[in-house]
C-alpha cells in the first residue's frame, strides 16, 4: 500500500496583493521503501512539496492521504502527532539544541510523544550508536563536527521508527567527503527497510536515490527512475 | 497523561536553561518583580499593621462599655444642633446611677488637656481625665505600677493621679514614678500608680498611654467649674451581650432624667466602641486601596518588563521553535514551555522580594506597625505566579501559533 497518495494538490500563498502558486498540480504515489529524490530549481516548488509531505503545511486544494488518511482536513494537533509519530526530519541545517547534548537531542521527539524516560534514553542511545556515534553520547553540538551533528539528527528522526524520512539538503552544509559518508549512512538506512525523501539540488546527491523527481513551477516535469545508482564508496568504511 | 507530565518536566528544564543561558538579562527582569513584590509584600505588612494595632487600640476602649455624651461622635446632625442640648450634669449622673439596674460600673468624666511636668521634664497637651475610683472598673486597665485611686480619695478630691505608660517614660525614664510629685498644671499630684502599655500609638491623645487620670473632684476644683463643662457618663455592660439591653435602659433613664415628652428627640447621645471601628475602617480601607494601587503599579511595571523579555526570547527561539513543532511539540506544548519560563522567573525574583520583604518588614518594625503574616507567604507566591502567567501570555501564545515553516526558515 502507497504510503503517501497525492493528488492534484496545488498551494496558493497570498503574498500582498500576487497570489503565488507555489504548486500548481501535482499528483504523487510513495510506496514503502522507496528512495526518492525530489529536485529542481529555486522556486520550483520542491520546498512547498516537502512541507506538504511533511505535514508542516496542508495543501490550497488537492488531497493528501497519509497511510490512507486524509491529511487535508487535519487539526493542528494532529498535524502534530503524525509530524511526530510518522515523519523524521533531517534539516540543513541541523537544527539541534545548542544547549542539549546528543542524547537529550534525540530524545526531544519522545518526549512530545510520552515516553516515559527510562525506555526514552534507551531508544535514543541505541538510534546514537545505530547512527555510529555511540562514543559521542553527552557531547553537545559545539562539540561535535558538521557530519557528526547531522548524524544526531538523523538518529533524532528515525528515533520515533517513522513511516517516511524526509531530508531536505542534508549535506548542503557538509563538505563532500563528510556528505558522502552521510549518503551512506541513508543508504544503509534505506535498506533497513525506511522510507526515504530527499531534497537537493545537486544531480550527484539525487543520484543516490531509486527515483527522481523533478519539479518545475510547481509541476512535476519528470518522474524518472535512477538507472545508474551512485553507491558511495564511503560506505566500506560505515558498514 | 503522562505525556502532559513529561511535556511539563520537560517545559521546566527549558526554562531554566533559558534562563541560565541569559543570566543577567534574566536578573534584570528578576530585578522588577522582585521590587514589586517587594512592595506589595511591604505594604500588606504595614496595612496589616495598622489594622493590628488600630484594633487593639479600639479595643482597649473596651467593646462593651457605653459613653452617655452631649456629643455624638459620628453623626449626620448638624453640630450646632449637638451644641445647643443641654449639658450633662453631675446631677444628671446621680439620678441616672440611683436608677440603673444593668451596668457592671458606671463612672462620669471629665476631660481636660494640661501639661504635667515633673522636676525640668514635661509632657505638653496630655489628656487628664477626671473620674471616681469607678472610673478603671470601666476600663481594662492593666498596671505596671501601683493601683488606680481609692474611694476614699476620689470622693475627697485628693491630688493623686495615674499616668499613662507613655506619660510615665517620659517623665520618669528609670521607672520609678510611684509616690512622685508632679505638676499638673500648676497643681501638685502624687503618682499612685502607672498603667501598664494600653493601645496602639496610631491612637495619639486618644491612647490611655498618653493620659493622666485624677479624681473628678480636683477637676472641679482646680480646672473646670462644676457646670461649666458637659460630662461623659461611662457605663460598663456586665458582658457584651448584654450590651444592647444596658443601652436601652441608659437611653430610657436618661431620656426620664431629661424629662424628654415620648416626641422629643434624644438630647445626649450614646456612643459606643462599635462607631469608632467603622469609622477606622473606613479610613483604613482608603490607605489600603491607595497603598495597594500604588504599589501594584510597581509589580506592573515589572510584568511589562517580564513581558518584553519573554517576547525577546520568542524572537531569539523562534527556529527552535519551529524545530520543536516539526518534531511533534503541539501549539499547548509551546504555550506551556513559555508560560513555564516567565512563571519561573517571577517565581524566583518574587521569593527573594518576598524574603527581603519579611527582613524588611521586621526592621521597620521598630518605627512603624508592621506584621508578617503566613499569608503574605502565600500572596507572595501567587502575585509572582500570577504575574509571570499574565505577562508570559502574549509572547506564549505569539511562539504557539508561529508557523513551523515560517519558523524553521527564520533567520
Amino acid at each position: 500500500m502507497n504510503i503517501i497518495n497525492i493528488e492534484h494538490i496545488a498551494k496558493i500563498y497570498q503574498v500582498g496583493m500576487e497570489q503565488v502558486h507555489a504548486l500548481r498540480d501535482v499528483s504523487l504515489k510513495i510506496d514503502k521503501n522507496e528512495y526518492v529524490a525530489i529536485m529542481g530549481p529555486s522556486g520550483s516548488g520542491k520546498s512547498t512539496l516537502m512541507n506538504m509531505l511533511g505535514c508542516l503545511d496542508t495543501p490550497t486544494s488537492g488531497v493528501y492521504d497519509f497511510k490512507g488518511v486524509s491529511v487535508s482536513e487535519m487539526t493542528d494537533n494532529e498535524l502534530a502527532r503524525i509530524r511526530n509519530k510518522e515523519i523524521g526530519f533531517v534539516f540543513q541545517t541541523f537544527n539541534l539544541l545548542a544547549r542539549s547534548d546528543a542524547v537529550h537531542n534525540v530524545e526531544l521527539p519522545l518526549i512530545y510523544a510520552g515516553v516515559p524516560s527510562a525506555e526514552r534514553k534507551e531508544r535514543a542511545r541505541q538510534a546514537l550508536i545505530d547512527v555510529g556515534l555511540g562514543d559521542r553520547m553527552h557531547h553537545k553540538p559545539n562539540e561535535l563536527s558538521g557530519g557528526q551533528r547531522q548524524r544526531v539528527a538523523i538518529a533524532r528522526a528515525l528515533v520515533t521508527k517513522p513511516a517516511i524520512i524526509l531530508a531536505d539538503e542534508p549535506t548542503g552544509n557538509l563538505d563532500s567527503k563528510t556528505g558522502e559518508e552521510i549518503m551512506a549512512l541513508f543508504l544503509e538506512i534505506h535498506e533497513k527497510g525506511n522510507t526515504i525523501i530527499l531534497v537537493t539540488h545537486e544531480e550527484y546527491i539525487a543520484e543516490h536515490a531509486m527515483r527522481i523527481l523533478r519539479l518545475r513551477d510547481g509541476l512535476i516535469e519528470k518522474d524518472e527512475l535512477v538507472e545508474r545508482r551512485f553507491i558511495p564508496k564511503a560506505r566500506e568504511t560505515i558498514l | 497523561m503522562t505525556s502532559m507530565f513529561l511535556e511539563l518536566r520537560e517545559g521546566l528544564t527549558i526554562a531554566w536553561w533559558a534562563i541560565r543561558a541569559n543570566k543577567i538579562r534574566a536578573i534584570l527582569t528578576m530585578l522588577g518583580i522582585f521590587i514589586g513584590v517587594t512592595a506589595v509584600v511591604l505594604m500588606s505588612t504595614a496595612i496589616k499593621g495598622i489594622d493590628n494595632s488600630l484594633q487593639q487600640g479600639v479595643s482597649s476602649l473596651g467593646s462593651d462599655v457605653l459613653y452617655i455624651d452631649k456629643w455624638a461622635w459620628f453623626s449626620n446632625e448638624e453640630w450646632w444642633r449637638m451644641r445647643n442640648r443641654r449639658n450633662i450634669e453631675m446631677n444628671d449622673y446621680y439620678r441616672f446611677k440611683d436608677l440603673v439596674k444593668l451596668p457592671l460600673a458606671i463612672a462620669p468624666v471629665s476631660n481636660t488637656v494640661q501639661t504635667i511636668k515633673y522636676g525640668d521634664r514635661k509632657v505638653e497637651m496630655v489628656f487628664l481625665n477626671g473620674s471616681t475610683s469607678d472610673y478603671v472598673k470601666t476600663t481594662n486597665f492593666d498596671f505596671s505600677a501601683g493601683r488606680f485611686y481609692s474611694d476614699i480619695e476620689s470622693d475627697g478630691a485628693r491630688n493623686v493621679a495615674v499616668i499613662g505608660s507613655e506619660i510615665s517614660s517620659k517623665l520618669f525614664p528609670r521607672g520609678d514614678a510611684i509616690d512622685k510629685t508632679i505638676k499638673i498644671g500648676p497643681v501638685n499630684y502624687k503618682v499612685v500608680g502607672v498603667l501598664a502599655e494600653q493601645g496602639s500609638t496610631l491612637l495619639g491623645a486618644f491612647n490611655p498611654d498618653n493620659q493622666v487620670f485624677v479624681p473628678l473632684g480636683t477637676i472641679f476644683k482646680y480646672f473646670a467649674s462644676r457646670n461649666m463643662r458637659s460630662i461623659t457618663i461611662n457605663v460598663r455592660a456586665a458582658n457584651p451581650e448584654m450590651l444592647e439591653a444596658t443601652k436601652d435602659e441608659a437611653e430610657g433613664i436618661m431620656r426620664k432624667i431629661r424629662g424628654l415628652a415620648h416626641n422629643e428627640p434624644n438630647d445626649f447621645s450614646i456612643n459606643q466602641q462599635e462607631g469608632l471601628t467603622s469609622f477606622l475602617d473606613s479610613i483604613t480601607i482608603i490607605i489600603k486601596i491607595a497603598g495597594l494601587f500604588i504599589t501594584g503599579l510597581s509589580l506592573f511595571v515589572g510584568a511589562v518588563g517580564i513581558m518584553n523579555i519573554m517576547f525577546v526570547s520568542v524572537k531569539e527561539r523562534t527556529r527552535e521553535i519551529g524545530l520543536r513543532k516539526a518534531i511533534g511539540a503541539k501549539r499547548r506544548t509551546i504555550l506551556t514551555q513559555f508560560l513555564l519560563e516567565s512563571s519561573v522567573i517571577c517565581l524566583i525574583g518574587g521569593i527573594i522580594g518576598l524574603i527581603a520583604a519579611i527582613l524588611l518588614s521586621f526592621m521597620l518594625n521598630q518605627f512603624f506597625p508592621t506584621s508578617v503574616q503566613y499569608d503574605v507567604v502565600i500572596l507572595a507566591i501567587v502575585i509572582s505566579l500570577l504575574t509571570g502567567v499574565v505577562s508570559g501570555l502574549a509572547p506564549a501564545y505569539t511562539a504557539a501559533k508561529l508557523d513551523p515553516v515560517d519558523a524553521l526558515r527564520y533567520e
